[in-house]
């Protein structure tokens, strides 16, 4: 069977991916046109795509409406630590469930799918309370734990992938070199790991920036909340909504997830599909 | 690789400086000083500054009493008093709309203010406002902006068109009005733009001033849902802007309020109904020259009357400080204060001091017409009634938007609002 395509359908397949990122980008290049158009562009019949008065007053307005600083500084710090916590975790677990494969790995592994289906609304509630028991609600503290149970299951889903894609031949190389299992573990797979556990902590580092909802449930005082609940005080009733510096706010909100993924999404790929083929 | 544990060492210690400081507050201090949470939903920037001056001016007054300002938002509200509630951790003082206490009130969440709240206030909000937040007799909430429904026009196209202007002495009657939508339409022009994304309150609210009530209590308490011939005047006159006369805007028939504000810039639409508190859309987004004005809505047989829920404050059942709380707001909803808040928000105050204070009566900015309205505002239809927020997403949302595009006839509205409503009702009712 040929793979080859003939020109017409290899120009159609092109066509139809122009048009698929289209779709994909068009709400992010209509949030930038709004963050830089001033208020009577916004309310205007014909919108434009190029602002025609670039205005930098959005974003003036919105660091001057809302604490977008400490709350991007909230954000990071509780999107760095569960990503640091997340990998520190999943790591060895990931490897015990790769290399030793047995009923137990099979069963975790089902356990981790199936975790994946809870919806959040359900768990909130229980975990309302036991962080509450905890003392933790209202801390940066609690709200990392949830992050790092949030990302946990997916994070070492992904790690497994990565484990397996060592060859385990390098590992009984090195032992028969005369390698201890920590010299070997040390040595020879953790910097085969490495760019799979960046971007393992990478993946658990944007889920937690863009965050929601926990966010908003645990966090009680302005001074703790993160960027995402921040966004929202820029909405008003009945859909009303301040929008110049929403969109001004959210794009800028958006830059460190967009180009941590543009860094990541190849080491993303790869994590997925290792030892989907057989060599 | 020790290059790899060095910059995981420095990576833990970096985390652990972060994360210093992390704890979370305590409540009341060890100085003895009462500390109590208010959480506000106030969104734009002059109503947020208002209330955090407010907040600002208590705490300079009250030196045993902290507030402390909580930001939240309309967006998540609910969801997040929830299960703030059910943890225990709920703001003392909570900022909300009357629509949606009924849940908290009838769960125990929220205190009944009946023997908290001083006479002065009592006495100053009318029996209409207070209904809105009264559930089986306990008051759960004290009403204190509110917002008509108006009809903000284009001066111009008005002017041109020599239709009678109306005022709240002299309002459109509900067949005036579809004429004059008619008389404004041509020329690529609609009358009117109806903006239903939500169409069941608006249809509601403004159904009572044709003597449209929908919901009604029998003798045993047991609320059911019928259609008489008020209730059909509202979704009737729209309905048939949209089909028959094409004097209202299909398109508009899903957006919300403020996507409807480009095509009356534009001199798409001569006249748009929404809330009060758009005027400041209007004045923000409008190009230079753009002429507006206030309109009140049309008029049936109960006169200008329409549904409205105010915002409400209210205290947390679990709250200890219920007394000091309550005091929070009687300072917050002082005469003056209820002005400064009204005006923040570009809504009416519930107060009837408030309300009467010259500035909100003034012909600029339509502030005068919105207060000629706020006698005839009555409380939101059904917002007591037990189910009504499943009625309202299964049976009502979808037959009204299927009705108002034509899809289905009156009679089909009628067997579903009523027919397929009651069984829903019935299901809360047992």
């Amino acid at each position: 069977m040929s793979l080859r395509t003939s020109r017409p359908v290899r120009a159609g397949q092109y066509l139809a991916l122009l048009c698929y990122l289209v779709f994909l980008a068009f709400p992010f290049l209509w949030l930038i046109s709004t963050a830089f158009k001033p208020a009577p562009e916004l309310g205007s019949l014909h919108p434009t795509w190029i602002p025609e008065n670039p205005t930098l007053d959005n974003f003036r307005q919105a660091f001057d409406e809302q604490p977008l600083l400490r709350a991007a500084a909230n954000s990071l710090i509780a999107a760095l630590s569960a990503g640091v916590i997340a990998v520190l975790i999943a790591t060895p677990m990931a490897y015990v469930m790769a290399r030793h494969r047995s009923r137990l790995s099979t069963a975790a592994t089902g356990w981790v799918v199936v975790s994946q289906a809870f919806p959040f609304v359900l768990l909130i509630i229980p975990l309302f309370l036991v962080l509450k028991n905890l003392h933790l609600i209202n801390t940066l503290w609690g709200l990392i734990m949830v992050y790092v149970v949030w990302a946990l299951p997916f994070a070492l889903w992904m790690l497994v992938g990565y484990v397996r894609a060592v060859p385990p031949e390098l590992e009984e190389a090195a032992a028969v070199d005369g390698a201890g299992r920590l010299r070997t573990l040390v040595s020879v797979t953790a910097p085969l790991l490495a760019p799979g556990i960046v971007a393992t902590a990478l993946f658990a580092f944007i889920t937690a920036w863009n965050e929601f909802f926990f966010a908003l449930v645990l966090l009680k005082t302005p001074e703790k909340q993160t960027l995402p609940v921040v966004l929202t005080h820029f909405l008003g009733a009945e859909g009303a909504s301040d929008l110049g510096p929403l969109a001004a706010a959210a794009f800028l909100a958006t830059l460190p997830s967009l180009v941590l993924f543009a860094v990541i999404q190849r080491r993303i790929t790869g994590g997925m599909l290792a030892g989907a083929v057989k060599s | 690789m020790r290059a790899l544990a060095r910059t995981a060492a420095a990576a833990a210690t970096a985390l652990a400086l972060l994360l210093t400081g992390c704890a979370g507050d305590g409540e009341d201090g060890a100085d003895g000083k009462i500390r109590i949470r208010f959480q506000s939903l106030a969104w734009q920037k002059e109503s947020v500054d208002i209330n955090k001056q407010l907040v600002k001016e208590w705490n300079a007054s009250h030196p045993g009493v902290e507030v402390q300002y909580v930001q939240g938002s309309w967006d998540s509200v609910h969801d997040q008093l929830l299960t703030s509630f059910e943890g225990g951790e709920a703001p003392d003082v909570i900022h909300d709309a009357s629509d949606d206490l009924a849940d908290f009130a009838y769960g125990g969440y929220l205190a009944d203010l009946r023997t908290l709240l001083p006479d002065r206030l009592t006495g100053d909000i009318p029996a209409q406002s207070w209904q809105t937040a009264t559930f089986d007799g306990g008051v759960y909430g004290v009403p204190f902006l509110q917002e008509p429904r108006v009809l903000i026009a284009n001066t111009k196209i008005l002017k041109e068109s020599g239709v009678r202007i109306p005022t709240p002495g002299k309002p459109w009657s509900w067949p005036e009005f579809r004429q004059v939508t008619k008389e404004l339409t041509g020329k690529g022009r609609y009358g009117i733009a109806w903006p239903l994304k939500e169409p069941v309150s608006v249809t509601l609210n403004l159904g009572l001033s044709a003597g449209g009530q929908l919901f009604h209590r029998g003798a045993d308490g047991k609320v059911t849902v019928e259609m008489g011939e008020g209730d059909h005047v509202v979704p009737g006159t729209i309905h048939d802007q949209v089909n028959t006369d094409h004097s209202a805007a299909r398109t508009a028939l899903g957006m919300g309020g403020g996507d409807t504000l480009p095509g009356l810039f534009g001199g798409k639409y001569a006249m748009v109904p929404l809330g009060f508190s758009y005027r400041q859309q209007v004045v923000e987004q409008a190009p230079k020259g753009f002429e507006w004005t206030v309109l009140p809505a049309p008029a049936g047989s109960e006169g200008l009357a329409q549904g409205v829920s105010p915002q409400t404050l209210s205290v947390a059942e679990d709250s200890p400080h219920k007394k000091e709380a309550v005091a929070f707001i009687d300072f917050l909803l002082r005469p003056a204060n209820m002005v400064r808040l009204a005006k923040g928000d570009w809504m009416l105050p519930t107060g009837t001091a408030a309300l009467a204070d010259p500035s909100l009566h003034t012909a600029d900015l339509g502030w005068a017409t919105g207060a000629a309205l706020a006698t005839a505002l009555r409380p939101a239809p059904a917002q007591s009634v037990r189910g009504y927020p499943e009625w309202k997403d299964k049976v009502a949302t979808p037959a009204l938007q299927e009705y108002y595009s034509g899809a289905i006839d009156a009679d089909e509205l009628r067997k579903r609002l009523v027919e397929d409503g009651n069984r829903v009702l019935a299901r809360y009712q047992r």
